[in-house]
């Protein structure tokens, strides 16, 4: 008899096997979920509670969601990437899978039957002849301390409740309501307030500083430094900045770092000393003529996080041992670091994690971290809570890396594509912390003894690659070279933001398939569907072209354009279609999204993330560069930083391809790309001008006119 | 350090202190309120919306003194979960947010436009709420919250 084999544990399940890391039955009929992936506006959790509802076969009202800690939860690395479905869902349909089994075995051990006749409804265990016991009566006598054996399957989709539904996030009547739910708003009796002192030129010294200002200040307890690193420690949260804005006064600084032309990022990015590798080459299976070749460069600025709440943390010393609370997205890594930084073992570390604001990938959470810590050292066991300022968190924090991008693409005497060739001239687009044996917190690099400042790496190719992320192609060409120059300085400070160097690649790869297409006299939806072999791509392409009445009628002014990728090239699937109206400047008027992300566990809460990520994507797109002279970020605030506003955002249609049977990937990152590129080419179908250079403003339409003319 | 009195969430109140620091610190420090969030400091966001009198205005670079007798409402003072305003149920069943820190500062801000005009279009809410901002891409959702709720409360 062939019997299919059990599936291999889940790859968060393999590093956490122990079942009882993951759930636990408390005595008042709920069941605690202890996930190791964190809620970042998301609706992770949410997701996550109903995986564990479905395959318990409890009511999701029965399932406390806890929030990730090193003292009790499994390791699951970091909250990105788009893989919380993916590996947190998957683990935590395995582990309830076996969980429910083994509390099977017992009940059919206490009630005498047969386990086969056993069913649960809503954590109630019958039996034939209407015997009943529960996950409760039995959880004293069951012992999860056991390893997970990937011998239980979980269940089929057709037998889940709750995966497919949109059930309400749990975390959204808080919200609403009023009730404290974030770090900003975390009071425990006792607390103190800090504030740091930063540079406003990048990399400066503290040289000199007075302090009688800041200790007239009535509230003060402390004022802490150590080497560049300065901070004060406060009874109230308006002294805490009375003494900062008295610190600031009297600080002497030296030095500094030379910052990039912001005006020519390509140069400077081409004219770096880099490490240089082929991220992938196809060759074709034979010789092709080429008849002549089109060579263009795109360029993405830097762009910032801008969380709309600056980053903050909590910290109490108690003796040798410091507890975090965090918005970080990764409480283990923040703790390795801290424990480098701070020469403590791990195991006196603590790091909890409690919601922020938005974040869309390492944003400064885990730098001010190590503030609260550094400065809690000064409290007296009381905790800290550090406040970052706008200019903080806007000058500070990492930002997603500008991009130089050159495609030449080689054409045949037919004008089909024949070579294609790809380069990536980015810093990296990684320097989370707890990932080398030296830290990457920012006030590491401040302090008398610094750590050196890390330079970002790049993810490998098969976690999705960093700078090089979505640069191979997923159309049919014939042969291609992709190669990713990974820059070696760091002037302006760079880490992960969402997609990484996805948008960029997407952005260059869709705008030149539209350019050849459009030259060629061919539709670019049938042209893209023409060179794809992945059904499950075409569907997307065709459900948006269908949903968007493609291609609309010309009509002055107005233009429409398709962008499409595979996030990863492994994970969600998604095609859009970009209508906008231009003149001076640039007004999308509406994306038409479509998505498949294998089984959507809450369709609504893909909808939103694939919503946002559109929404996001526009203000990147249409407005959005971190400004800079050759010393200092000058985009300190939201008006040197402007963002996408009410009355500027598009509608936004979002059509889900719903696949219960293939196992789920993430939503949050796999609109960017593709609306970046719809946008792009919908500019082109309006005005008849290409715009290679991010953001499409005003300026840079007008610089892109006179490229062409 | 004088006696600033005004009204807060309906109710008479008093505090002591600086009449030149913000209100959102006062609201947060001496209040614990929860309901406005620090986001810029500078009125720049709309987090910390707060409605004063008739208007919603941004508390963080708003004196205490500026309040002194007037009417202050927060989030706290617009429903609850036992007594939902109408906006807030709206909220709720659009699923409107995704991190939700900017929505304290959003709800205030829709709650003085539906005060001022009860039935608005589209197009007015996106006006009233343009300054307020939203990093996190819910705007849609959140438009459709407002004019749900309006209709809500049209209907009684």
């Amino acid at each position: 008899m062939n019997t299919p084999s059990p599936p291999k544990l889940p790859v968060s399940v393999a590093a956490n096997p122990r079942l009882a890391s993951w759930l636990k039955f408390s005595g008042d009929g709920h069941v605690v979920v202890s996930p190791g992936k964190v809620e970042i506006g998301q609706g992770i959790v949410t997701a996550l509670a109903q995986i564990a509802a479905d395959e318990l076969d409890i009511d999701i009202s029965r399932v406390r969601m806890h929030r990730a800690s090193t003292a009790s939860s499994p390791n699951e690395g970091v909250t990105s990437g788009s893989l919380s479905i993916q590996q947190s869902g998957r683990a935590l349909r395995q582990v309830c899978a076996e969980v429910r089994h083994i509390f099977l075995e017992k009940a059919s051990d206490r009630l005498g039957t047969d386990i086969d006749t056993l069913s649960i409804e809503d954590g109630t265990i019958r039996g034939p002849g209407n015997v009943s016991t529960s996950y409760w009566e039995l959880a004293d006598d069951v012992s999860l301390e056991r390893d997970a054996t990937a011998d239980v399957v979980a269940k089929p989709a057709a037998r889940r409740a709750l995966a497919g539904s949109s059930v309400q996030r749990i975390d959204i009547p808080d919200k609403v309501f009023a009730q404290p739910r974030f770090i900003q708003d975390c009071a425990p009796p006792g607390i103190l307030h800090g504030r740091v002192l930063r540079p406003e030129i990048s990399g400066a010294k503290l040289a000199d500083l007075k302090e009688d200002g800041a200790r007239a200040v009535a509230s003060l307890v402390s004022i802490v430094r150590d080497g560049s690193f300065a901070g004060v420690v406060c009874e109230t949260e308006h002294g805490a900045e009375a003494a900062l804005k008295a610190l600031r006064k009297s600080a002497t600084w030296s030095g500094g770092d030379m910052l990039p032309d912001e005006d020519d990022l390509a140069s400077f990015l081409k004219s770096q000393p880099a490490e240089s590798t082929v991220i992938d080459t196809r060759k074709a299976p034979s010789p092709v003529a080429i008849a002549r070749t089109i060579k263009r460069q795109y360029v993405r600025p830097y762009i910032a996080h801008a969380s709309i709440a600056p980053s903050c943390a909590m910290a109490q010393w108690s003796g040798n041992c410091i507890h975090v609370w965090t918005h970080s997205q990764g409480v283990y890594l923040l703790r390795a670091d801290l424990a480098v930084v701070l020469r403590l073992p791990v195991d006196n570390i603590t790091v909890e994690h409690m919601e922020g604001a938005g974040c869309y990938g390492h944003n400064g959470a885990d730098d001010v971290a190590l503030d609260a810590v550094l400065l809690a050292r000064a409290a007296a066991g009381r905790p800290v809570r550090v406040q970052w300022s706008r200019a903080d968190e806007s000058s500070h924090a990492p930002f997603g890396a500008a991009m130089a991008i050159e495609i030449e693409a080689g054409l045949d005497a037919q004008n089909e594509i024949v070579g294609w060739r790809h380069q990536i001239w980015s810093n990296g687009h990684a320097a989370r912390p707890g990932r080398a044996a030296l830290p990457a917190l920012l006030a590491g690099t401040e302090m008398e003894n610094p750590f050196p400042r890390m330079i970002s790496s790049n993810p490998p190719q098969a976690n999705g690659g960093g700078g090089d992320r979505n640069s191979i192609p997923l159309y049919d060409f014939p042969s291609w070279v992709i190669e990713s120059h990974r820059l070696k300085t760091m002037p302006v400070r760079t880490s992960a933001l969402r997609t990484l160097g996805g948008q960029g690649n997407v952005f260059a790869i869709e705008s030149l398939l539209d350019e050849i297409a459009c030259e060629r006299g061919e539709d670019p939806v049938a042209f893209r569907l023409r060179h794809l072999r992945d059904e499950r791509a075409k569907d997307v392409i065709r459900a948006a072209a269908r949903r968007a009445g493609w291609k609309p009628p010309k009509k002055p002014g107005i233009g429409h354009g398709a962008g499409f990728a595979r996030y990863k090239n492994t994970g969600a699937y998604c095609a859009v279609i970009a209508e906008v109206e231009g003149a001076e400047d640039i007004r999308v008027r509406k994306l038409t999204l479509a998505v498949d992300v294998g089984e959507a566990i809450n369709p609504d809460g893909v909808i939103n993330q694939i919503e946002g990520g559109a929404i996001q994507a526009t203000s990147w797109v249409l407005k959005e560069r971190v400004r800079f002279d050759r010393q200092r970020i000058t985009s300190t605030g939201w008006s040197g930083y402007p963002v996408l506003r009410f009355t500027e955002v598009p509608d936004v249609e979002v059509e889900l391809i719903q696949r219960s049977e293939i196992d789920p990937v993430g939503a949050g990152e796999a609109a960017h790309g593709p609306v970046t590129a719809a946008i792009a080419n919908a500019v082109f179908d309006a005005l008849a001008v290409r715009v290679r250079k991010l953001p499409i403003t005003r300026d840079a339409l007008i610089a892109a006119m006179e490229q062409g003319a | 350090m004088p006696q600033i009195r005004f009204r807060l969430n309906g109710a008479d109140t008093s505090v002591d202190a600086d009449p030149d620091r913000p209100l959102l610190d006062v609201l947060r420090s001496e209040f614990a309120l929860a309901g406005p969030h620090f986001g810029c400091g500078a009125g720049e966001c709309g987090a910390c919306h707060v409605i004063v009198g008739d208007r919603a205005v941004s508390s963080c670079d708003m004196p205490l003194w500026s309040v002194a007798d007037k009417d202050v409402t927060t989030l706290e003072g617009l429903g609850s979960a036992g007594r939902p305003h109408p906006l807030q149920r709206a909220f709720i069943a659009e699923q409107s947010m995704q991190c939700g820190y900017c929505i304290s500062g959003i709800l205030m801000t829709a709650a003085a436009l539906l005060r001022q005009n009860p039935s608005p279009s589209s197009d007015e809410v996106k006006a009233a709420l343009d300054r307020n901002l939203c990093r996190c891409g819910s705007h849609n959702r959140i438009v459709r919250a407002v004019l749900r709720a309006a209709s809500e409360m049209a209907a009684g």
